[in-house]
């Protein structure tokens, strides 16, 4: 008996890569990680307890990692709050909201389409259009913030609500992720369909739509991340106060506040960061499934 | 290889043989390839305006002189000479500052990320599942979200926490202005942009781990091999380059991306004594703050230059042979 409880945790069957159980090599791991792990927590622990800190916890000398009396005024001061431009916070945050929905149902329309065809469509100049997309995975857009702003100038979309959605939407990473799942389809699906008499929109709405939802709700987190986060798009391209985002919001209470409106705002600075990063977390917590099983399609050839 | 025999019968069944001409032409591709192009154009025109349109245009307006006011005008290679003999903020500070950082996050980001993955592939799917949220969270963190905390924990006085901390423990006598002290700046630069690298490539590397059959290490200790290095490089990243060039080209992207993380931090552009200019602010400087565009996109290219170069030499290191 006792015989058998050790070789469950020191023999081979535990051992390796993506095992069932503990097994006493994995110690070193716990070892490495634990602490490493939680070193990495601390600042987003920072943000829960500062977010839920009275006025004089936040400034309290010495200063105290973890909130004692947690108290919800912070985030009443953020909703009551009006911007130096006499925009009320609410309206920030409905405008990320609203941004941030349209983004991502956009960028899902428009990256799976293409997507379906660079995979399943025969074309002449299909690989090269391929390349190029892999090519632009590499692309940084802060190095070309001044020719796209003046791209942007000549399309008139300065100030307009569509200027926070459309640069997102070329989003090269998406595009790749969704080809390569595609390309896990059998072509036999398509062609079964084909030889029923099925239209190019009802197959890709049809099948491949839905078989290719792991991919999916992963491009649907990354294009969350890029336009909830977005605070450059507010800040260079929008001159209309009632257009920005939160993101933009919160930036003007981080470079602004001097003096007596610091101590009033780090406050409300840290309830408006703990709505800012809250919904990216649950979001995540609840597609970490499907984005696993898309990152196993992710090799980049 | 058998559905393209298939389709192209099927093609030529349904086509009518008509003679010549560039209409008829036309209206054969459209009915071949049209669906394709359909399916493509709305992704394509948004990449032509927004990533091919902009990287063509920093590549056309490094040739000339254009302050945004008067219409560009052509100067030919002007702008390069000055950036490479006399700038000398750009050689002094922003060269080896951006070398140094990059460096440092991107080979050292993408190892971290790599032994990260390795270790937590071997554990049971529970606690992985768990460490692998916690490390990817940072990465989620908008900069600007970030900046408060940074700013709070690293303040200058002697209620910022990490003064505090290390007052408390004797090892300083006086508060450190951290952020606006030019010796301390890179570092936290570097720390903060470390932490907040685990992203999608970290997570691709974890799953291209797990997808290695279980076989080939079986083989493998059969024939000997015994040490867990060995394992590594001659099993583990041989057998998921693919994943290992994605990761790498992440790491490349969001390093010269983090560019703003110094301007973000201390609060102003140039930062302090140029100790956490990078290529990026650089750009900026000149490009929003001096309007002197034609020389930042000259940067800017060369910008787009580092980040091809270091992929190729990615993709030498994990490209496929063929």
């Amino acid at each position: 008996m006792k015989r058998n409880w050790f070789s469950r945790y020191t023999g081979i069957r535990n051992r390796g890569i993506n095992p069932k159980g503990f097994h006493v090599s994995q110690i070193k791991f716990y070892v490495l990680l634990l602490p490493l792990s939680a070193l990495m927590l601390l600042p987003i622990l920072f943000i829960f307890s500062s977010a839920f800190k009275p006025p004089d916890e936040l400034f309290a000398f010495p200063p105290r990692f973890l909130v004692v009396n947690p108290t919800l005024k912070n985030f009443s001061d953020l909703f009551s709050k009006m911007s130096n431009a006499g925009i009320p916070v609410s309206r920030y945050l409905f405008n990320s909201i609203l941004i941030t929905l349209v983004t991502v149902a956009a960028s899902i329309l428009v990256s799976s389409a293409a997507a379906y065809s660079l995979s399943k469509k025969r074309f002449k100049l299909k690989r090269i259009l391929f390349a190029v997309n892999n090519v632009a995975l590499m692309f940084v857009p802060v190095a070309v913030t001044i020719p796209r702003f003046l791209v942007i100038e000549r399309l008139n979309l300065l100030n307009t609500f569509w200027v926070h959605i459309l640069p997102v939407l070329a989003m090269p990473v998406g595009l790749f992720l969704l080809k390569q799942f595609i390309d896990g389809i059998p072509d036999e699906v398509i062609e079964a369909a084909q030889i029923d008499g099925a239209s190019d929109w009802w197959i890709y709405w049809r099948i491949i739509l839905p078989m290719i939802q792991p991919a999916l709700a992963t491009i649907a987190i990354l294009t969350f991340q890029a336009a909830w986060n977005n605070a450059e798009i507010s800040t260079l391209y929008i001159n209309n106060e009632s257009l920005r985002n939160l993101a933009f919001y919160l930036s003007t209470l981080t470079t602004t506040a001097t003096g007596a409106n610091a101590v009033a705002g780090q406050g409300v600075a840290a309830a408006a960061a703990l709505i800012m990063f809250l919904p990216n977390l649950i979001i995540f917590i609840f597609l970490q499934r499907q984005v696993m099983s898309t990152m196993s399609h992710s090799g980049l050839k | 290889m058998q559905t393209e025999v298939s389709s192209a019968s099927r093609v030529r069944v349904v086509e009518v043989p008509h003679e010549g001409g560039i209409r008829q032409s036309f209206q054969k591709w459209l009915y071949r390839e049209g669906s394709a192009y359909a399916f493509l154009s709305p992704y394509g025109l948004l990449f032509i305006i927004f990533i091919v349109v902009p990287v063509v245009a920093a590549f056309l307006l490094s040739f000339t002189f254009f302050d945004a006011i008067q219409p560009p005008h052509f100067i030919g290679l002007r702008n390069y000479i000055t950036l490479l003999t006399q700038d000398d903020t750009f050689m002094k500070y922003v060269l080896p500052n951006t070398i140094q950082f990059a460096v440092l996050v991107g080979p050292g980001g993408y190892a971290l990320a790599f032994l990260l993955a390795w270790m937590l592939a071997q554990l049971p799917r529970v606690p992985r599942t768990i460490f692998a949220l916690i490390l990817y969270s940072p990465s989620m963190t908008a900069g600007v979200a970030m900046a408060v905390v940074w700013k709070t924990l690293f303040s200058g006085d002697q209620t910022g926490y990490l003064n505090s901390f290390l007052m408390g423990l004797g090892v300083i006598n006086e508060p450190i202005q951290w952020l606006q002290s030019p010796q301390y700046l890179m570092t936290i630069m570097i720390v903060v942009t470390l932490w907040s690298s685990m992203g999608i490539g970290f997570l691709a590397m974890l799953a291209g781990i797990l997808e290695i059959s279980p076989e080939l290490y079986e083989a493998a200790a059969m024939d000997g091999m015994s040490s867990r290095w060995q394992e590594i490089f001659y099993i583990t990243i041989p057998s998921m380059k693919p994943q290992m060039l994605f990761g790498a080209v992440m790491a490349i992207v969001g390093t010269f991306q983090a560019g703003a993380i110094g301007v973000t931090l201390s609060g102003s552009n140039p930062t302090p004594q140029y100790a956490g200019q990078l290529i990026v602010n650089h750009i900026e400087d000149y490009g929003f703050l001096r309007y002197e565009m034609g020389y930042a996109a000259a940067v800017s290219v060369v910008l787009l230059l580092m980040v091809l170069f270091f992929t190729r030499i990615a993709t030498r290191l994990f490209g496929s042979d063929t």
